[in-house]
C-alpha cells in the first residue's frame, strides 16, 4: 500500500509506435505465375533510411539525452517486427540507438504481432505464433520480455482480450474512444469483464492526435502547439483521474511533422516539463500496473481501433475489396501451413501487414486523406489489383489446384488459359 | 470564419450575378450539336441560368431553338443588316442534348474532299454525335451541291449566312461570325463576353473591341490535343490571339491549363481551371442489344490519333492471351478506322473485335448496358465526358492519366496511355476480381452524380463577378 501514489500526483504513460510496412513492388496480372519477387526492397530501403535520418535517429538521441538529464523520464515503445527487420537490414544504427535506450532502464517495450497484422482475426494459432515471434525478437535485441500487449492499430475487443490473457499478458492497450467507453473516463486503469486478471489502458485519442495530426493548427495564431499550452490541457483533466495514456506514431517526429516546424523542440520541452512538474509522474505500463488498481471492468463486445473517425475495423475491412482480400488471405492459412515451406510462410505473413489493406480504403474526406498520405498507390483500386495479383501468384505457389478457387473470373462463361508457366 | 467568408463571396457572386448579363458566343447548341462543345455549352448555360445569370447565346445559325430559363438563343445569320437592331425573339426550340444534327437531304450529296491543306479532312459518317459523338473536331470537309453560303432558310435581306457546321468554308465563317459579333455587341447591353473555343475567339475579340466589356475565352480543347505535334498554325494562331486578348481564360482541366501556359505562353494567373460536369442521365429503359458474348470491353469515341485506339487493340491482344473469350467493341468512327481494322487483323484478334461505326445516342446507351469495362486510352484529352457517362451507367472505367477527367474522378483506374501492359492488366483484374468490379461500379456511380454543371457554373459566376467588380 505504500506504493500507492499520493492523490495529487498524476501518472502519465506515453508510448510511441514504430512501424514500416514491407511495401510490395509492381505486380501485374501478367506476372501471376512468374513467382517473381513480391517486395520492392529498393524502395523500402530508401524509405527506411530516410525515416531513420529524419526521425528515428534524432528522436532516439533526443530521448536518450532527456533520460540522462531527467532520471524520472519514462518512455514506452511498440516496434513492429517488420520494422525491426528492415532496420537491421537497411539502418542498423537505429537498432543500436534503441539498444542504448533499453540500457537506461527507463524505457519499456510492448509486445505486438511481428507482422503488424490482423492475425487476431485469422486464427488463435496464427495470432499466438506472431506474438511469440515478436517477443523473442524483442528479447533477443533488447534483453527484456514484454508483459504488456498492444495489438495492431490498437484493435481490441473482449474476445481479443481473452486471447491476449491466454498468452500470459498482464495488460493490454486500447483506444479510449467514446464508442467504447461511453461516459467513462479513459484516465483510469480498467480490467477485463471476465475478471481474468487482464488490465486495460485506454488511450486519450484527442490529446494524442492533437500532437500527431494537429500540431501545426493547435497553437492557434501563435504558431504550432507549445509544450506549456499542452501541459495546461493536461492540468485541466479532473484531479481524481489518475492515469493518462498518450500514444503516437513515432514517425510524427520528423517525418509526418517536419523538423523545421519545431516538432523536436516540442517533444523536448514537453518531456522536460513533465519530468520536472511535481504534479506528474511518468510511468512505464509495468509501473502503472504495479501502482494502480483497476477501477472497474470495461466490456467491449465489438472490436475498436485507433483508426479513422469510426474507431473500428473499417479502415482495413470497410469495403468489398478489403474484405475480399482479407478473406483470400485467411483462406490460404491451411495451405501455407501444410506446405511446410518457410519462404511461402514468410511471404504470406508479410502480406498480412495491415497497411496493405489500409491502402485499399475508399473512404473520402479527412480519413481518406490520411489513407492517401500513407499509401504508395495512386488509388485504392491499384492497391487492390497489385495485392490480389501477388496473392494469386502465391496461391499458385502453394498449390496449383488452388488456381480455380483464387483466379475465378467474375463472368462464369469465361475460360481461363492456365496462368501456370 | 473562412467558411463564412467563402459563403459571403459565393452569396455576393450570386446576388450581383442576378443582374449580370453575359454575351456568349458558341458554335453549336442543341438541337444542332455534333460534339462535346454543344453538350458543354448546353449544360453550362442551363446551370448558369438556374443561378440567375442571364445569357444571350449566339450561334452561327439558330434554327429550332427556343429560349429557356435566362438563356436567349440568337443566330448570327439573323442579323439582318448592319444598322438594324436584332430581333431574336422568334423561332426557338429546346430539345434534348443528344439530338443529332441532321442536314436534311444533304447527306447523300456529301463527298469528302480536301479543301484546305491545313485542315485535315476526316472521312466520317454524318451521324457522329454526343460526347463520343465527338465530331466536334472532325473539321468535316464536305461539299454539298447546295451552296452552304446560300443555304435553306436564310432570309434574302440578310448579308450574313452560316451553315454553323465544320464545312469547307469554316475559316470564312469564323471571320464572318466575328463581323456579326461586332454588330451584336454594339446593339445589345451586357456585362461580360464569353467565347467558347477558337471558332468564336475572333467574335469575342470583336465584341470586346466594340463594347469595351471584359472577355472570357473558354478553352474546351487546343490544337495540340487534336493534332499532337502536327498542328495547324492557322488554328493555333487564332487560339493564341484569343487567349492573349482575353481578360480571363477558363480551361476545362489542369491538363489543358498546362498546355495553355507551356504551348501558348500565357501567364498562369490568367487561367482558371473549371472542370466540366455531366448532366444527370434520364431514367429510361433502353432496348436490349443482342449479346455478342461476354464479357465486353468497350472503346467509344472518335477513332483518331488523339483517342489512342491502337493502344486499346494492343491491350486487347494481351487480354485475349489470358481470356480468349473476351469481346472488344470499338464504337465510333474516324480517320484511323481502316488502320485499326487492319491492326486487329495483323494482331489476329479480328474475331474478338467488333467495329460498330457511329452510334446514335440510343445505341450508346445500349452499348453501356452490355459493357463490362469502358476504356478511354486518350493521348491528350482536355476533359472527356464519356467516362462520366459510362460511370453514370454503372460501367467501371479505365482512363488515361493524360486526360482532364482523371483530375476530378477518384473512382476509376488510371493508366498512362502508352502502358498497354498496365491497361491489359487492369482489364484482367476487373474481370477476375468481382469485389473490385463491384466497388468501383458503386463508388463511381455515386461520384459521377456529384460532378455537376452547377458546380462549374458557380465557379464561372465568381469569375464574372471578379471581372466586373475590378476597378
Amino acid at each position: 500500500m505504500n506504493s500507492r501514489p499520493k492523490p495529487d500526483v498524476r501518472n502519465l504513460n506515453i508510448y510511441f509506435q514504430v512501424h514500416q510496412p514491407r511495401r510490395l513492388g509492381q505486380f501485374s496480372f501478367f506476372d501471376i505465375g512468374t513467382h517473381r519477387d513480391y517486395f520492392d526492397d529498393g524502395a523500402n530501403q530508401i524509405i527506411m533510411r530516410r525515416v531513420a535520418k529524419d526521425c528515428y535517429l534524432p528522436a532516439n538521441q533526443l530521448l536518450l539525452k532527456l533520460i540522462k538529464q531527467y532520471p524520472l523520464v519514462r518512455v514506452t515503445f511498440s516496434i513492429s517486427g517488420v520494422a525491426l527487420k528492415q532496420m537491421e537490414r537497411f539502418a542498423p544504427a537505429v537498432i543500436d540507438s534503441f539498444k542504448l535506450l533499453a540500457e537506461t532502464g527507463s524505457v519499456s517495450f510492448l509486445s505486438e504481432t511481428y507482422y503488424h497484422s490482423l492475425a487476431c482475426l485469422i486464427s488463435p494459432e496464427e495470432f499466438a505464433a506472431q506474438v511469440k515471434m515478436h517477443q523473442e525478437r524483442i528479447h533477443h535485441l533488447f534483453g527484456m520480455w514484454p508483459t504488456v500487449f498492444r495489438n495492431t492499430e490498437l484493435i481490441y475487443s473482449d474476445e481479443i482480450g481473452r486471447a491476449v490473457r491466454d498468452l500470459g499478458f498482464e495488460a493490454v492497450f486500447a483506444d479510449g474512444c467514446e464508442s467504447a467507453m461511453g461516459i467513462c473516463s479513459p484516465h483510469h486503469l480498467y480490467k477485463h469483464p471476465d475478471n481474468n486478471g487482464l488490465k486495460i489502458f485506454f488511450r486519450n485519442y484527442r490529446l494524442s492526435d492533437d500532437i500527431a495530426f494537429r500540431f501545426l493548427q493547435k497553437g492557434g495564431k501563435a504558431g504550432p502547439l507549445t509544450p506549456k499550452k499542452y501541459v495546461q490541457w493536461l492540468d485541466g483533466i479532473p484531479k481524481d483521474e489518475n492515469l493518462i495514456t498518450l500514444s503516437l506514431d513515432y514517425e510524427t517526429f520528423g517525418e509526418h511533422q517536419k523538423k523545421q516546424n519545431g516538432i523536436f523542440q516540442f517533444l523536448e520541452g514537453f518531456i522536460a516539463l513533465l519530468a520536472t512538474d511535481k504534479k506528474y509522474r511518468m510511468v512505464t505500463p509495468e509501473e502503472a500496473i504495479h501502482l494502480l488498481p483497476p477501477v472497474a471492468s470495461m466490456s467491449l463486445p465489438n472490436p475498436i481501433s485507433w483508426a479513422d473517425r469510426e474507431h473500428d475495423l473499417s479502415a482495413w475491412l470497410g469495403n468489398d475489396m478489403q474484405r475480399d482480400a482479407f478473406a483470400t488471405l485467411k483462406k490460404m492459412e491451411l495451405g501455407v501451413i501444410k506446405s511446410g515451406n518457410h519462404d511461402l510462410l514468410a511471404a504470406w505473413r508479410y502480406l498480412q501487414t495491415s497497411d496493405h489493406l489500409y491502402y485499399m480504403s475508399t473512404k473520402a474526406g479527412d480519413d481518406g486523406n490520411v489513407h492517401n498520405y500513407f499509401s504508395p498507390y495512386a488509388s485504392p483500386y491499384e492497391a487492390f489489383m497489385n495485392y490480389m495479383n501477388v496473392m494469386s501468384d502465391l496461391s499458385l505457389r502453394i498449390d496449383t489446384s488452388d488456381l480455380s478457387r483464387n483466379l475465378k473470373p467474375v463472368y462464369h462463361k469465361i475460360n481461363i488459359k492456365s496462368a501456370v508457366p | 470564419m473562412a467558411d463564412i467568408c467563402r459563403f459571403l463571396k459565393v452569396a455576393h457572386g450570386w446576388f450581383s450575378s442576378q443582374k449580370m448579363k453575359i454575351l456568349m458566343f458558341g458554335w453549336e447548341f442543341p438541337p444542332h450539336i455534333s460534339g462535346g462543345l454543344g453538350t458543354a455549352c448546353f449544360g453550362l448555360t442551363q446551370s448558369l441560368s438556374r443561378l440567375k445569370t442571364r445569357i444571350l447565346f449566339v450561334v452561327p445559325k439558330a434554327e429550332g431553338h427556343r429560349p429557356f430559363g435566362g438563356v436567349e438563343i440568337m443566330g448570327a445569320g439573323s442579323v439582318q443588316s448592319p444598322n438594324q437592331r436584332i430581333d431574336y425573339g422568334k423561332g426557338y426550340g429546346q430539345r434534348s442534348v443528344s439530338s443529332v444534327r441532321k442536314r436534311g437531304g444533304v447527306s447523300s450529296n456529301i463527298v469528302p474532299i480536301k479543301v484546305n491543306v491545313n485542315l485535315r479532312p476526316y472521312f466520317t459518317d454524318e451521324f457522329l454525335f454526343g460526347e463520343t459523338r465527338l465530331q466536334r473536331w472532325d473539321y468535316q470537309v464536305k461539299e454539298s451541291r447546295n451552296n452552304p453560303r446560300n443555304g435553306k432558310g436564310e432570309k434574302e435581306e440578310s448579308p450574313f449566312s452560316f451553315t454553323g457546321g465544320y464545312g469547307p468554308h469554316l475559316m470564312e465563317e469564323v471571320e464572318q461570325y466575328a463581323q456579326v459579333a461586332a454588330i451584336i455587341a454594339r446593339d445589345n447591353s451586357f456585362d461580360v463576353i464569353h467565347a467558347h473555343d477558337w471558332l468564336t475567339y475572333p467574335a469575342g475579340i470583336e465584341a470586346k473591341r466594340m463594347s469595351g466589356k471584359p472577355l472570357v475565352v473558354h478553352v474546351h480543347a487546343t490544337e495540340f490535343d487534336r493534332a499532337g505535334e502536327d498542328i495547324n498554325f492557322q488554328v493555333s494562331d487564332i487560339e493564341r490571339t484569343g487567349m492573349e486578348k482575353a481578360d480571363r481564360i477558363i480551361a476545362v482541366s489542369q491538363w489543358t491549363k498546362n498546355i495553355i501556359v507551356s504551348r501558348y505562353g500565357i501567364p498562369e494567373n490568367k487561367v482558371t481551371v473549371v472542370h466540366n460536369g455531366v448532366a444527370a442521365k434520364p431514367d429510361k429503359v433502353c432496348a436490349a442489344m443482342p449479346l455478342i458474348g461476354e464479357p465486353v470491353i468497350t472503346f467509344l469515341g472518335r477513332i483518331t490519333h488523339q483517342k489512342g485506339p491502337a493502344y486499346f487493340l494492343e491491350a486487347a491482344c494481351k487480354v485475349l492471351q489470358k481470356f480468349p473469350d473476351v469481346h472488344f467493341v470499338m464504337a465510333g468512327s474516324g480517320d484511323l478506322l481502316p488502320n485499326m481494322m487492319e491492326l486487329a487483323a495483323t494482331l489476329k484478334i479480328s474475331s474478338r473485335v467488333h467495329f460498330t461505326g457511329f452510334l446514335k445516342s440510343a445505341k450508346v446507351d445500349q452499348v453501356w448496358a452490355i459493357s463490362n469495362v469502358y476504356v478511354m486510352p486518350s493521348v491528350s484529352e482536355p476533359f472527356g465526358i464519356a467516362p462520366l457517362e459510362a460511370m453514370m451507367s454503372g460501367v467501371p472505367v479505365i482512363i488515361s492519366k493524360q486526360s482532364g477527367v482523371s483530375e476530378v474522378v477518384r473512382h476509376a483506374i488510371k493508366v498512362d496511355f502508352w502502358d498497354t501492359e498496365a491497361l491489359a492488366s487492369a482489364i484482367c483484374d476487373l474481370l477476375t476480381y468481382e469485389s473490385l468490379n463491384n466497388t468501383i461500379k458503386r463508388e463511381s456511380l455515386e461520384e459521377s452524380k456529384k460532378i455537376t454543371w452547377d458546380r462549374a457554373a458557380t465557379k464561372i459566376n465568381i469569375i464574372y463577378d471578379e471581372l466586373t467588380t475590378k476597378t
